[in-house]
């Protein structure tokens, strides 16, 4: 009882400097739990990908398309279950900041996509809609569209004013699932393109492949990708999970950045911490040799640094944690979807207690080894 | 341990430092005894290794060489460990600054050394309320030490000295840092402790007006015992 009572007492003496302390750990524990929930957010769409979905795109880029005489070939493959085609249509709505990605899909894509939950009724107007689109919930709460909405894009790869009418809302069927995207009939887009002078008729973007067993997938790219090696637009076959990774992969150095600066901020709030708790226990040299001269052992001094060390680290790193799930909401909403799925994850939060407590732990290793081997004749010389 | 048999017995002590790369003495064959129930005071100029000697004696040092017994028991072979522990039992410190606890209460500051005992919490309130009568400051139990004078928070480390009932008090200049008045207090306090409870009191001063408190006066000089004559 003495010992928690000394440890808060002696943690609030100098107030305002524990306060600054406390604050510094609160904005550093928040700093990293923000942080990774970024770098989290990035690769959302990679660790939402399903294991049954394959994606086959040209082997020379992603700017490349394919022809859509392969898919009969694909469906062929021993373990295929269903092919469908996307193309990426890039257009833009309003203005450039209100990006969201739109693709051109075949109607089977969305059997592919059980994640994304929509209503039979809501299926049926889209197939029976050409100009029809389906958009997620996110996109829809994001722009306040309804069912019914026309959504006027500009086209920029496919340049024109196009004009989608939305004729259903799919949700996610849960909240890690990205909903911010439009879906629109490939044939609408084929359409146009068959009436241009354009090599892009009749091509698609990717396949979206599905495959009845998720340990298959690396024998069924294979496979697929034989089928066209050494034809004029040879495929490359990934599961969707890689094909995810390859665009995160583009900006693996600012991600590495972002994860750098993370674990600085921690860096630099241990030194300010360890700063705080060695100026404390040098301050207290004289009390530390009374207590030792009286009988109480090093352990106990350790133990009096240490705890209070670890009470600031609590305090700190626990408003720092309480905070992050709103900063994170707010920053969300202020990011105006950027990140469509932006939320604190399991692992950050434990990565955070994780960070405070080493924090509170290795900031009082020195000054508690020193104040529990002064020697106590030293340490009453510094009284008065 | 006969009656006649002295509490601290002290047989050719040597102490040394080691300052810039050479050996400093500081002690050289002390040789002493006092008696149970002894007031000592210990007097020499600064320098003299009166505070080395207290602080050995208190089990707080070690010396170099020789044999120092407290109770019969030769603390010089005694570990850290151990020395922490019989300090606990058998020593109560008061110091020139008083060295309380500033973030304790006069209460909890008393109450500090029988944290370390097996006593439940309400013996250990019912000693300290009696220490605290003892010294005459129940009505500032709940104060701290910023709150009270000098000689108050002096009289708070006298009881914290004998709230464990201790065979022996060592205090290091009690009234270096007070008035007069206050000084002539403690100093009374300290007369008393070892008149009605039988203390055995090792004091340190330059004061020759708190040695005359003393029974006994121990005189050092550069490390060597000068004399000890009988105060009357």
């Amino acid at each position: 009882m003495h010992t928690l009572k000394l440890i808060i007492r002696n943690a609030l003496r100098h107030k305002i400097r524990t306060g600054l302390t406390v604050l510094g750990l609160l904005i550093a524990v928040l700093a990293y739990g923000l942080l990774q929930t970024v770098v989290d957010a990035w690769y959302a769409g990679a660790d939402a990908a399903s294991k049954t979905r394959l994606i086959t795109r040209s082997s020379i880029s992603l700017a490349f398309t394919l022809p859509i005489s392969y898919e009969s070939r694909i469906k062929g493959v021993e373990g295929v279950t269903t092919v469908a085609r996307s193309t990426w249509f890039g257009g833009i709505y309003k203005e450039p900041k209100n990006f969201f990605p739109q693709f051109a899909v075949t109607e089977n894509y969305i059997d592919l996509y059980g994640e994304y939950l929509l209503s039979p009724a809501e299926r049926l107007a889209w197939a029976r809609d050409r100009k029809g689109a389906l958009i997620g919930r996110q996109l829809a709460d994001q722009y306040g569209f309804k069912v019914g909405d026309v959504i006027p894009i500009r086209g920029s790869i496919y340049p024109g004013d196009w004009q989608f009418v939305v004729r259903g809302i799919f949700e996610g069927s849960d909240e890690t699932k990205i909903t911010r995207h439009l879906l629109f009939h490939w044939e609408y887009l084929n359409e146009w393109l068959v009436q241009r002078p354009t090599r892009k008729a009749n091509q698609t973007g990717v396949f979206v492949v599905g495959i009845d067993a998720p340990d298959r997938a690396a024998a069924v790219s294979r496979l697929v990708d034989a089928q066209f090696q050494n034809s004029v637009a040879e495929t490359l076959t990934e599961t969707e999970q890689a094909f995810q990774l390859a665009f995160v992969s583009m900006s693996n150095e600012i991600i590495a950045a972002i994860r750098v600066v993370s674990y600085v901020v921690i860096l630099i709030i241990l030194a300010v911490m360890a700063n705080t708790m060695a100026m404390s226990a040098r301050e207290r040299t004289a009390e530390y040799a009374t207590l030792k001269a009286l009988g109480f052992g090093p352990g106990f001094i350790a133990w009096l640094i240490l705890g209070e060390s670890m009470a600031i680290c609590v305090v700190g790193g626990g408003a720092g944690l309480w905070l992050t799930p709103h900063a994170a909401a707010a920053f969300k909403q202020t990011a105006g979807g950027i990140f469509p799925i932006f939320a604190v994850s399991h692992a950050t939060v434990v990565a955070q207690v994780a960070c405070a407590l080493a924090v509170g732990v290795v900031a009082a290793i020195v000054p508690a080894v020193q104040a529990s081997r002064v020697r106590i004749v030293d340490g009453l010389r510094a009284a008065g | 341990m006969p009656a006649t048999q002295p509490v601290i017995e002290i047989r050719n002590l040597v102490k040394s430092y080691h300052r810039g790369g050479q050996i400093v003495p500081v002690l050289t064959n002390i040789t002493l005894d006092i008696q149970r129930g002894e007031f000592t005071a210990l007097m020499g100029p600064s320098g003299s290794g009166k505070s080395t000697l207290l602080n050995l004696i208190a089990g707080i040092d070690k010396p170099d060489s020789g044999m120092l017994r407290v109770g019969g028991l030769d603390i010089t072979v005694l570990n850290e460990g151990e020395l922490a522990d019989w300090r606990s039992h058998n020593v109560g410190f008061v110091f020139q600054f008083y060295n309380l606890m500033p973030v304790l209460s006069a209460y909890e500051n008393i109450e500090l050394p029988l944290t370390l005992t097996n006593l439940t919490r309400a013996e250990r309130r019912e000693r300290v309320e009696l220490t605290l009568s003892m010294v005459g400051l129940s009505d500032r139990a709940d104060h701290y030490p910023s709150e009270l004078s000098g000689g108050q928070q002096q009289r708070v480390a006298i009881a914290r000295a004998v709230i464990t009932d201790p065979v022996l008090i060592v205090a290091d200049e009690p009234t270096g840092d007070l008035d007069r008045q206050s000084a002539s207090d403690i100093l009374a306090m300290l007369q008393r402790l070892n008149t009605e409870l039988d203390t055995t009191i090792v004091m340190v001063t330059h004061d020759a007006f708190a040695a005359k408190t003393a029974r006994c006066m121990v005189y050092l000089d550069k490390g060597e015992l000068i004399l000890q004559p009988p105060v009357i």
